[in-house]
């Protein structure tokens, strides 16, 4: 980069004004790509202005509640007159607690990433170290194919063969014989919820942090595993202790990227997560609900509310996941950008 | 890094079983993979009849040709709304842009990657759908998989362009190429195949996306009608969630075959976009 490089937008500026003239067609170039790279800044800025103008009764009308309020009711459409807060009204009976859907979306997320991190690191490890070279690129590509997999097509089989599989074996058999540990005992329920979910959403970003672990490792040059090895440690000592720790900024970075997809994945976790409305799971085999699945699986009774709130609390709702996951996101590509330069990736 | 392996210490031990273990995970997630490949492939491949690509769904039963030429349409669209927006993007960031200006487009498309696809489908539902009254609509869906296929795009085709060797370039300008005649003779070829994998990946993504459609594409028994607005569209991957919670067997099978279709579809656009990859590297050696 730097001033070496030659740009053709630089061209322009070295060569004389006369040479400008005759190219016109530079400026109609920088503009017409200019706008377009405007795009993704106005998609960002309409996205935030939409959805927050478009819940702003709603954030006015549910206020605090929103976020310790377990209750989600859209209120009784036959119900007489209308009941109003802050200016605003929805109908009789409304409330709009997100808290419900809020912890399980933190929940099913947190554990996710406990059951994912590790299995992804050894996955890596594995893959870098363990496999041979001649099979290499085919474990790599399954591993880029399970990425692309729909997420509707990961819902369909966590409905079919796991959900069955966890109410009929698993949770049976956890629940008898680990039932004295908090949160593993009580009803085993349908196999919908919080396990499933967790299994389904792991299954999903194992992939994602399994490639880029795998590549800031291999980016890593040798001679910090050799020297490792040199100095006497095994090689599972020289890869963890000396090769991980090196690209830390790296993988912390791909998790936290994972964590924020699993914030917000929608089709597979709607399809196994039991959509449950105002409760909390008892135990892990109980049923919860996200934001993302929650707004799918609610608009059709929104659209029931003459008031209209219900749609607005639906909008509020994906202001929060938009706001949770851009946290999140910046967060992890600050710490990739500054640990690239650290470690020395091109970044 | 095959070197230096045995060795005799007790802490060996440690060790290869830690590798053991890490071996076991490596198949463990694979083998769950391929378990679910078989799932789809052993329940799919039976239900793809050919009637399913001759006729249109009818309430729960029927074919999937609505739904075929839905998904393809609305990925069709997108993708050119992608290119255009995501190619101009690329090409300013690279050419144009003064560093700072690079570091933030950069910084908003890797903000874009990270936006939950049911929020991009519930803003397009406010703006469009409703605010704007498209109704559920062909644009609506395909303008909510362009901006989801956005990121992957301009990621690829920055990339891309930025690796188009300097020299090249050089020439080109030393000659007297004007700007557009370089991007478009020098980079452009020369950027091609990381551009069309970029275009790829963004096809599989496109083709398996569900949560921003069902807002804005809505669903329809009928084949698209082409009308950009005030007409709902069907595609696949509506068929998979929708129609394994019927309780009729018929419409289980339409859900099966559509996963099929998509998991092939996936396969494909996945081949291909690796086929690029490894063209490139075999020519730039």
């Amino acid at each position: 980069m730097a001033s070496m490089d030659i740009r053709v937008g630089d061209t322009a500026r070295a060569v004389s004004p006369a040479a400008l003239q005759r190219t016109g067609s530079q400026t109609i170039l920088t503009v017409l790509t200019g706008l377009a790279a405007l795009a993704s800044f106005a998609i960002i800025f309409l996205i935030l202005f939409f959805l927050v103008a478009y819940a702003y009764p709603a954030i006015r009308f549910n206020g605090l509640g929103f976020f310790t309020s377990m209750i989600w009711n859209i209120g009784n459409q036959y119900g007489s007159g209308t009941i109003s807060r802050a200016g605003f009204s929805a109908q009789p009976g409304a409330s709009f607690g997100a808290l419900v859907f809020i912890f399980g979306t933190v929940v099913t997320a947190a554990l996710t990433m406990v059951v994912a991190v590790p299995l992804s690191l050894m996955v890596a490890l594995s893959l870098v170290y363990t496999v041979p070279r001649r099979i290499r690129p085919i474990a790599n590509a399954l591993v880029e194919l399970m990425a692309g997999v729909p997420s509707v097509v990961y819902g369909l089989w966590g409905m079919v063969v796991l959900v069955p599989w966890i109410g009929t074996k698993l949770a049976p058999w956890v629940t008898t014989h680990f039932g004295f540990i908090p949160f593993l005992g009580g009803s085993a329920g349908s196999g919908n919820g919080l396990a499933a979910s967790v299994f389904i959403l792991a299954l999903m970003v194992i992939p994602i942090m399994v490639a880029t672990t795998r590549d800031v490792i291999l980016a890593q040059s040798n001679s910090l595993f050799e020297a490792s090895m040199a100095l006497g440690s095994t090689s599972w000592q020289a890869m963890t202790r000396a090769v991980l720790p090196s690209v830390r900024g790296g993988v912390v970075a791909s998790v936290l990227l994972a964590f924020g997809r699993a914030l917000g994945e929608t089709m597979a976790v709607l399809m196994v997560c039991g959509a449950a409305i105002n409760s909390f799971p008892q135990n892990v085999f109980g049923p919860v609900n996200t934001i993302a699945a929650v707004i799918v699986s609610q608009l059709e009774s929104a659209l029931t509310d003459a008031s209209g709130m219900a749609q607005r609390s639906l909008a509020e709702l994906a202001c929060s996941l938009f706001l949770i996951t851009l946290i999140i996101n910046v967060v992890a590509r600050g710490i990739m950008r500054g640990a690239d330069r650290r470690e020395g990736r091109a970044a | 890094m095959a070197l230096a392996r045995g060795g005799v210490a007790p802490k060996t031990w440690a060790s290869r079983s830690w590798w053991t273990l890490s071996v076991a995970c490596l198949i463990a997630v694979i083998g769950l993979l391929f378990s679910i490949f078989a799932f789809v492939i052993s329940r799919g491949f039976p239900a793809l009849k050919p009637q399913l690509f001759t006729t249109v769904t009818q309430g729960t039963a029927g074919g999937l040709l609505n739904a075929i030429a839905g998904t393809f349409l609305l990925v069709a669209i997108g993708l050119a709304l992608v290119i255009v927006v995501g190619l101009g993007t690329a090409i300013w960031t690279v050419e144009f842009a003064p560093p700072w200006a690079k570091r933030v487009i950069r910084f908003m498309i890797d903000v874009l990657a990270g936006v939950p696809s049911i929020v991009v489908g519930y803003f397009l539902y406010v703006a469009l759908v409703e605010e704007a009254g498209w109704g559920f609509s062909l644009l609506a869906g395909a303008l909510a998989l362009a901006i989801f296929m956005l990121p992957y795009v301009v990621r690829a085709a920055d990339v891309a362009f930025s690796n188009v060797p300097r020299a090249l370039r050089e020439g080109a300008v030393a000659l007297g190429a004007r700007p557009a005649m370089v991007i478009f003779s020098i980079d452009f070829p020369w950027a091609l195949p990381g551009i069309l994998t970029g275009l790829l990946v963004a096809t599989g993504i496109g083709l398996g996306e569900t949560a921003p459609l069902i807002y804005t594409a809505g669903w329809s028994n009928y084949l698209p009608s082409l009308a950009p607005t005030h007409s709902p569209v069907g595609y696949l991957t509506y068929v998979v969630w929708t129609y394994i919670s019927q309780p009729f067997p018929e419409s289980h099978q339409l859900a099966y075959a559509a996963a099929a279709l998509l998991m092939i579809f996936v396969f494909v656009t996945n081949l291909l976009a690796r086929s690029f990859v490894e063209y490139k590297t075999n020519r730039s050696r």
